[in-house]
């Protein structure tokens, strides 16, 4: 009894960990709609702000609780400062454009961290008087998991007096409700949002530096705290703070308890609750209906696609013919980046699919790319098929997956659709890393070549040239076709289009699989390039680094996406050179978002803005 | 003005060099790196360190048959698809002779599997994958570090001599410590038939839930753990356990935890009397390893990390193959390395040609905590090949052809 009364405290003492992470990114998502990528940064830095802090005045019981919360509060200023530099210049882009940004302040952040604090793992200190264990029906317990037990709460009280007891609250509930009415009240939206901002990534920086005493700070913690936090927020329903620590409360109890059971459901667990909860409640456990249909219509501009002109269809032939001619140049390793270019822009292509004329956010659009190199893999480790062969019934497979998927998801919108994805995601993701005996976990198939005939690069360049850019056209063309109107109008009105005889739910469906078949078909052939299928051709880090791309390129566009693609990968190549190149990155992905909040296919209209204004 | 500086500065500049190359005729013998620099700098960037080290010395006595060593690094990112992508860019476009380096194990079985269909020779440095030179092994691969094979044996080793029958394992769900839990099993069952395996748990990497793993493990009552878990993992482990009151009165046989990488981070709550594979570097008095100490703190300002000697012994490794083979051509190579012995600072080093895998060892021993700093206690060298299969078994394991 005793143990299960024990184990339950810890669980309890883990949610409230959760929950401190979570609580800021809801918050932040409520009021400002941003899916905000950097939280998980402001958690890691505030645990090591926390560190310095500590190792400085966290001798006695106050001064260890006042440098944790001056901690906070100075990596809070950190976010107002991203706040007012960064983001509030491109509210007016589509709302999940942010999200590029946030990307691009995770990556500088995260090299900042490394550069100040260095490359060790820092251990963190123990909290004063709580640095024991006490007894509880014969079972020691941490002391600081009691703090913990009480801090959760303490915090959801403190919110709750906050959004419900003061006119600061009230206000930002109302913006949560409807902003466009706040600021026609006269509502200075500005201050309220760099408020909001500051708390959210102040609470953050206080999850990071409240769980010192569990362990440590190391530079992992940021992107590793990322997905769990989501989740949470997610399950709880988005903007939704008792939401957040219920679910908090939900999946960490699950966790304590479900490790006993079965020790190796680790990884799945919390992204199996988060399918079955969406499933049930699509809004999450305490999300509502209102705030998340205005997502819906407010995620991504209406953007029409006009067919292509003759600036578009002179630049199709330029591009063939300069993909054609490349191996005369002779340049041997030319023709290998550009064959992993093209097979990224036809991911990031088919992904812009969804998210363009479907209006189809998803998290999680590598799965179907790791799920065409897994089949591709599959056929030829266990039926010795040939590459033409696995090429062709990988992207079947992918779709095949896809129609599962896709049957789950389009009945959500909005966030919790994307949400879904990166679930399913997920749950793929642990089930190829789990089944060793089959797909070889994380060790990967390896082996997977060309057949002989195209073992030759020229040979396997022009193979994968063909194929890539076949298929980007295949995606373009289906834009402009019937079934591409289609989609345009369930993204627009989906109660018009449904009054028209459109099933749109269901054409959706056939979207996902459309698009999942062609990122399988991507998948299979990077499988024959590299030679292997690995999990990580499917993580979460390949569907955000797809997403990016989409967002950099433009999503009201159809070839902004394709260069976003291209000067992603390329320059991800070319700066990894550099010491701190990832901060490079992310430096200028945030200064190519300022300039451009339409993307980069917004360069030409910012050019004539421009041209119009000196004229 | 500016341009005719920069055109008496080129004039300067080509004088120079045509000077350095009447003096130094060769041409440098290019290696290529890579490795996960930006993503693990704590376990690389002393690798690097040790790597540059050894090349920097044998520049300094003249290279290679008058030829310099240029060492060419590239970051994967932990991407297995990018290392392959940057190992075409190293032969094609840079023209190295051959590859070394990777942190992560399936980065490093990537990279095998593109040097085995190119036949190219690729050196694996760091990753532990026993696959590496046995199932999923070719003639092109060759690896130094002692694999998690290995490095379980020397533990089991140790933990056989202890009374502990009992015995519960904790590793992260991954393949590295799928494959650390087995040997260990396969070992100690091997020298003490009667332990038994009476519990084990998968935490997810670097997101461990420590209390209720703590909790788990104290619930099977065992005589003896087994653990695998490392970095952040560890620290939350090691202090919700001793909170909890889980490591007393129990053996605790723990992987890699000796490593300074991993031992330096916990300071003063490193664990006690745990057997652990580690590198005491600071106690160790040998003629060749305080040179190699004193050679790496006077460069770098810095105390070696197992990533260091790793690095230095790799450059060495390649520095004799390049000797021994007398060209760059890769099958030259690959016949040099094979059967290739190299004295390193830890004692001489033979790259076995059965299964390409090198014998270097490791150290085993005990923890304390001394200074305020966790150190190893009653350590010995454990060399590389008393804890290898029987021949037999590995070529049972390695594809033969």
């Amino acid at each position: 009894m005793g143990f299960y009364v024990v184990q339950a405290l810890t669980g309890l003492a883990s949610a409230s960990a959760l929950f401190l992470a979570a609580a800021g990114l809801s918050i932040i998502f409520g009021v400002t709609r941003i899916v905000n990528f950097a939280h998980g940064v402001f958690y890691m830095l505030g645990a090591y702000m926390a560190w310095t802090l500590t190792s400085q005045f966290g001798d006695s019981v106050l001064g260890f609780w006042l440098a944790l919360i001056v901690a906070s509060l100075s990596i809070g200023v950190v976010g107002l400062l991203v706040e007012l530099t960064v983001l509030r210049r491109i509210y007016q882009a589509p709302e999940l454009f942010q999200l590029t940004a946030t990307f691009g302040v995770f990556l500088i952040l995260q090299d900042v961290t490394l550069a100040i604090w260095g490359p060790e793992d820092l251990l963190g200190p123990r909290a004063p008087m709580l640095d024991g264990s006490v007894t509880v029906l014969g079972h020691p317990l941490p002391s600081y998991d009691l703090a913990l037990i009480v801090l959760g709460p303490l915090v959801l009280a403190g919110l709750w007096f906050l959004f419900y007891r003061t006119r600061w609250g009230a206000l930002v509930r109302a913006a949560t409700e409807d902003r466009e009415m706040l600021g026609a009240l006269g509502v200075n939206q500005r201050l309220l949002f760099s408020t909001v901002f500051f708390l959210g990534t102040a609470l953050a920086a206080f999850g990071g530096a409240a769980q010192l005493p569990k362990g440590g700070a190391d530079l992992l913690m940021g992107l590793n705290i990322l997905a769990s936090v989501f989740v949470v927020v997610v399950v709880g329903g988005m903007g939704s703070i008792p939401g957040a620590f219920l679910a908090a409360l939900l999946i960490a109890q699950l966790n304590a308890f479900g490790i006993l059971i079965f020790p190796q459901g680790t990884l799945v667990l919390m992204f199996l609750v988060m399918a079955v909860v969406l499933v049930i409640r699509p809004k999450g456990l305490l999300g509502k209906a209102e705030g998340a249909s205005r997502i819906e219509s407010r995620a991504l501009i209406e953007a029409a696609y006009p067919a292509p002109g003759v600036w578009e269809r002179s630049f199709w032939a330029l591009a063939i013919a300069a993909l054609a001619l490349l191996p005369l140049a002779g340049d041997a390793f030319a023709l290998v980046l550009t064959k992993d270019i093209l097979l990224f822009v036809l991911l990031a292509a088919s992904l812009h699919f969804l998210l363009g004329p479907g209006g189809l956010v998803s998290f999680g659009h590598a799965a179907f790319f790791g799920c065409g190199a897994y089949a591709a893999a599959l056929l030829v480790t266990y039926a010795e098929s040939s590459m033409v062969l696995a090429l062709l019934l990988a992207p079947l497979l992918a779709g095949c997956v896809a129609i599962i998927v896709g049957w789950f998801c389009v009945r959500l919108s909005g966030v919790y659709f994307a949400m879904l994805t990166l679930a399913f995601a997920q749950v793929l993701w642990s089930i190829v890393f789990q089944w060793t005996s089959v797909t070889g976990g994380d060790d990967g198939l390896l082996g997977v070549w060309p057949d002989t005939w195209a073992n030759d690069d020229t040979v396997f360049y022009y193979l994968v040239t063909v194929l890539a850019i076949g298929g980007i056209l295949l995606l373009r063309q289906a834009v402009h076709s019937p079934f591409g109107f289609a989609t345009r109008a369930g993204r627009d009105s989906m109660l018009r289009a449904e009054a028209l005889g459109l099933h749109v739910k269901q054409v959706q469906h056939v979207a996902m699989v459309f698009a999942g078949a062609l990122a399988g078909l991507a998948g299979a052939l990077y499988a024959f390039s590299k030679g292997s299928a690995f999990p990580d051709y499917m993580g979460i880090e390949m569907s955000f680094d797809s997403l990016i791309a989409v967002m950099l390129g433009g999503v009201q566009s159809l070839l902004g996406p394709l260069f976003g693609a291209g000067l992603f990968s390329w320059a991800a190549h070319e700066l990894s050179t550099l010491s701190y190149w990832r901060g490079i990155l992310g430096l200028l992905i945030v200064v190519l978002v300022l300039a451009f909040p339409r993307g980069l296919a917004g360069i030409p209209a910012a050019f004539r803005a421009a041209r119009e204004r000196l004229a | 003005m500016t341009g005719k500086r920069v055109g008496l500065t080129g004039l300067l500049l080509a004088g120079v060099m045509a000077a350095g190359s009447f003096a130094q005729a060769a041409e440098p013998i290019r290696i290529g790196d890579i490795n996960s620099y930006q993503r693990m700098p704590a376990f690389t960037e002393p690798y690097k360190k040790g790597l540059m080290l050894a090349v920097e010395e044998i520049n300094a006595a003249g290279g290679i048959d008058g030829r310099p060593i240029e060492v060419i690094s590239r970051d994967d990112d932990g991407k297995p698809g990018t290392a392959v992508r940057l190992a075409d860019e190293l032969f094609v476009k840079e023209e190295v002779a051959l590859i070394t380096g990777s942190f992560f194990s399936h980065v490093g079985l990537a990279l095998a599997s593109y040097a085995g269909q190119k036949e190219r020779l690729y050196l694996a440095a760091e990753p532990l994958a026993d696959a590496l030179v046995w199932e999923k092994g070719n003639r092109y691969t060759f690896r130094l570090r002692p694999s998690t094979y290995m490095q379980a044996a020397m533990l089991a080793e140790e933990a056989a001599k202890t009374d502990a029958v009992r015995w519960a394992t904790i590793a992260p769900n991954y393949a590295y410590g799928k494959d650390a839990v087995a040997a260990f099993q396969t070992v100690l069952t091997q020298l003490k038939p009667e332990v038994e395996f009476v519990g084990e748990q998968w935490p997810a990497l670097f997101k461990i839930d420590a209390g209720a793993e703590v909790q788990a493990l104290q619930r099977v009552e065992p005589d003896g753990i087994y653990n695998v878990t490392f970095g952040s993992d560890l620290a939350k482990f090691v202090r919700e356990g001793e909170l909890r009151g889980l490591f007393e009165d129990r053996v605790v046989a723990s992987l890699l935890t000796g490593e300074p990488e991993y031992l330096d981070p916990l300071r003063d709550e490193a664990p006690d009397d745990w057997i652990v594979t580690g590198y005491p570097w600071e106690q160790i008095d040998t003629p060749e390893h305080n040179a190699f100490v004193e050679a790496y703190q006077a460069r770098w300002d810095d105390y070696p990390r197992v990533g260091s000697i790793v690095g230095y012994n790799t450059m060495l490794v390649i520095i004799g193959t390049l000797k021994e083979a007398g060209s760059t051509d890769t099958e030259d190579l690959v016949e040099a390395m094979s059967g290739l012995q190299v004295d390193t600072p830890l004692g001489p080093v033979l790259m076995r040609d059965i299964d390409n895998q090198s014998t270097m060892g490791a150290y085993v021993g005990r923890t304390a905590v001394k200074d305020g700093k966790g150190v190893m206690v009653d350590w010995r060298y454990a060399p590389g090949e008393n804890y290898l299969p029987k021949d037999d078994t590995v070529r049972a394991r390695r594809p033969q052809n």
